[in-house]
């Protein structure tokens, strides 16, 4: 057996965002373990429910994470009205589909950025986020904000968007599904990019499972598991849901399943801006949780399943909050994933479990 | 933009930040906005970094990780605290875990505000802080004393570092 060596990876590295350290224990140059620690960007935001009241605290889920910013407000939210016995109205309930499918386009597009960024080919990763860009240029266009946008709340939606606006914003998805399917041929058919990729990580159907992975990178192992399936809010309207599934298992595959769910999110906002009804965007919120009042709620985020519990004291601040967010699921599966990789693929396999660290943790 | 006489590097450090900031500040350097043509490149190397951009507050985990980087930079460097938690712990102040924003721990030359910043107002950060790097470079000409800084930090503090100790002169061999 060779000697073993330690390679420190983090907190601060090129390839990262965020802050995660990571121990690879490395024989030769393959990684026999990896050794993950996380607490960088631990706040204690689920405590701060002690300090805000549950309208204030949206603020605060919203900042739980900057990319998946919509999904957690709109997770919170449902959870709340839950709590509450509030009925949104048909057409908020669209819009925040709309709104969350959005989000996850912007989510992947800035991944296939980061990853093309990961294996060092620069203009791929500019041209993915100036595609970003046109959803970004929606966002700001309703509601204001680029990044945090403040548009879902207790109750319903914030903004009254018009059905215009609406049918604008599918004609510009529509011009974009164009220019992004000649990206999409480059990350999935480039020779280049393929040898990157391919074999790269693998993780087979019953590991994934057994490690409880969610979202595109269960998806990517052919473990058909996604929140939308149980159709909460508008997503029991659409006419047929599949989850988008690769039996590869690799780097490949959690690549090709991300790409196809950006063309997936286009399908479904269009599909809701033709359904959607008339109708007000908010409801009055009156009143407070139930003392000892309990409710619960999953979502899929662009990362995969959420959950988000709540509980009542009867006063007008929650007793709990709690959410599980889908990258703390996947810190398993990653480290699963690094075991036998080469030391020079070890970024690749860890952008393509798309980490959340400021969702984990919180 | 006839003030800026360098192209400056920036290093970019999420402290306990939400991702917003952070993204933005990707953002900033993508066509949209293309900081590159102000030769703004963003290096994961603090030696090579004239600029260290911060985002988010500061905790006990982190704090030596933000010091670290800062102290591992040659002068003249600029700090730029981008976004309110970086600024003053934003939305997060009143949190058990976050001390503060970035000044807690090393100075801050720039605060740029917004909760997440704009692209163009850390534009607007980067090339003022420019402007402090020649004010910077001009003051260590004429007081040679200010370049031995970095080694009394290495001498009193516990962070020293490479960089310290080599006051720059094997940053080519990098």
């Amino acid at each position: 057996m060779s000697k073993r060596t330690v390679v420190p990876f983090g907190p601060q590295h090129p390839v990262l965002p965020e802050p995660v350290h990571l121990d690879l224990v490395l024989e030769d140059e393959t990684v026999v373990n990896a050794i993950p620690r996380i607490g960088y960007v631990h706040r204690g935001l689920e405590k701060l429910v002690e300090k805000r009241d549950y309208t204030q605290f949206v603020y605060v889920t919203e900042r739980i994470c900057g990319i998946c910013s919509f999904g957690h407000s709109l997770g919170y939210s449902e959870c709340v009205e839950k709590l509450m016995g509030i009925e949104i109205t048909d057409r908020a309930a669209y819009l925040r589909v709309i709104f969350h499918e959005l989000s996850r386009m912007h989510s992947h597009l800035l991944w296939l950025g980061l990853l093309a960024d990961g294996f060092g080919f620069e203009a791929l990763f500019m041209h993915a986020w100036r595609l970003r860009e046109t959803v970004l240029d929606i966002f700001e266009e309703v509601t204001g904000g680029r990044v945090i946008f403040s548009a879902c709340d207790v109750g319903g939606f914030r903004q009254e968007v018009s059905n215009e606006t609406l049918a604008g914003i599918v004609a510009k998805l529509e011009r974009l599904r164009d220019e992004y399917r000649t990206i999409a041929k480059t990350l999935l058919e480039d020779s280049s990019v393929k040898s990157r990729m391919v074999g790269v990580g693998h993780i087979s159907t019953d590991k994934a499972l057994e490690l409880s992975m969610v979202g595109p990178f269960a998806r990517a192992s052919n473990v058909a598991t996604d929140e939308r399936l149980n159709g909460i809010g508008a997503y029991g309207d659409l006419a047929a849901f599949e989850p988008v599934l690769s039996d590869g298992g690799d780097c490949y595959a959690r690549c090709d399943v991300r790409v196809r769910e950006v063309l997936q999110s286009i399908d479904i906002i269009s599909e809701l801006v033709d359904k959607i009804p008339d109708g007000e965007v908010m409801v009055p919120v009156k009143g407070s949780p139930e003392d000892g009042a309990q409710a619960m709620t999953t979502l899929e985020q662009p990362r995969g399943q959420a959950f988000y519990y709540s509980k009542g004291n009867g006063t007008k601040n929650l007793a709990r909050m709690r959410v599980r967010t889908p990258t703390s699921q996947n810190i398993a599966g990653m480290v699963a994933a690094l075991s036998n990789v080469e030391l020079a693929d070890v970024p690749m396999v860890i952008l393509t479990i798309d980490p959340c660290i400021s969702c984990t943790e919180r | 933009m006839s003030n800026v006489g360098k192209s400056p590097w920036i290093i970019h450090y999420d402290g306990s930040s939400c991702n917003g900031c952070d993204i933005e500040v990707l953002a900033a350097l993508t066509p949209l906005y293309d900081a590159e043509r102000f030769g703004v490149v963003n290096t994961g190397n603090p030696k090579h970094a004239d600029i260290f951009v911060v985002t988010g507050g500061i905790n006990d985990q982190n704090a030596p990780v933000v010091k670290q980087i800062y102290d591992q930079m040659l002068e003249p460097k600029v700090v730029v605290a981008c976004g309110a938690c970086a600024c003053g712990g934003g939305v997060y102040q009143t949190c058990y875990n976050i001390m503060g924003g970035v000044d807690t721990v090393i100075p801050v030359d720039a605060y740029v505000p917004g909760c997440a910043v704009k692209p163009e107002s850390i534009l607007d950060a980067v090339i003022a802080g420019v402007g402090i790097l020649d004010e910077k470079a001009k003051a260590m000409k004429k007081n040679p004393a200010d370049k031995d800084r970095s080694e009394k930090d290495a001498s009193t503090g516990a962070h020293a570092s490479v960089a310290d100790v080599d006051d720059g002169t094997n940053a080519d061999a990098e």
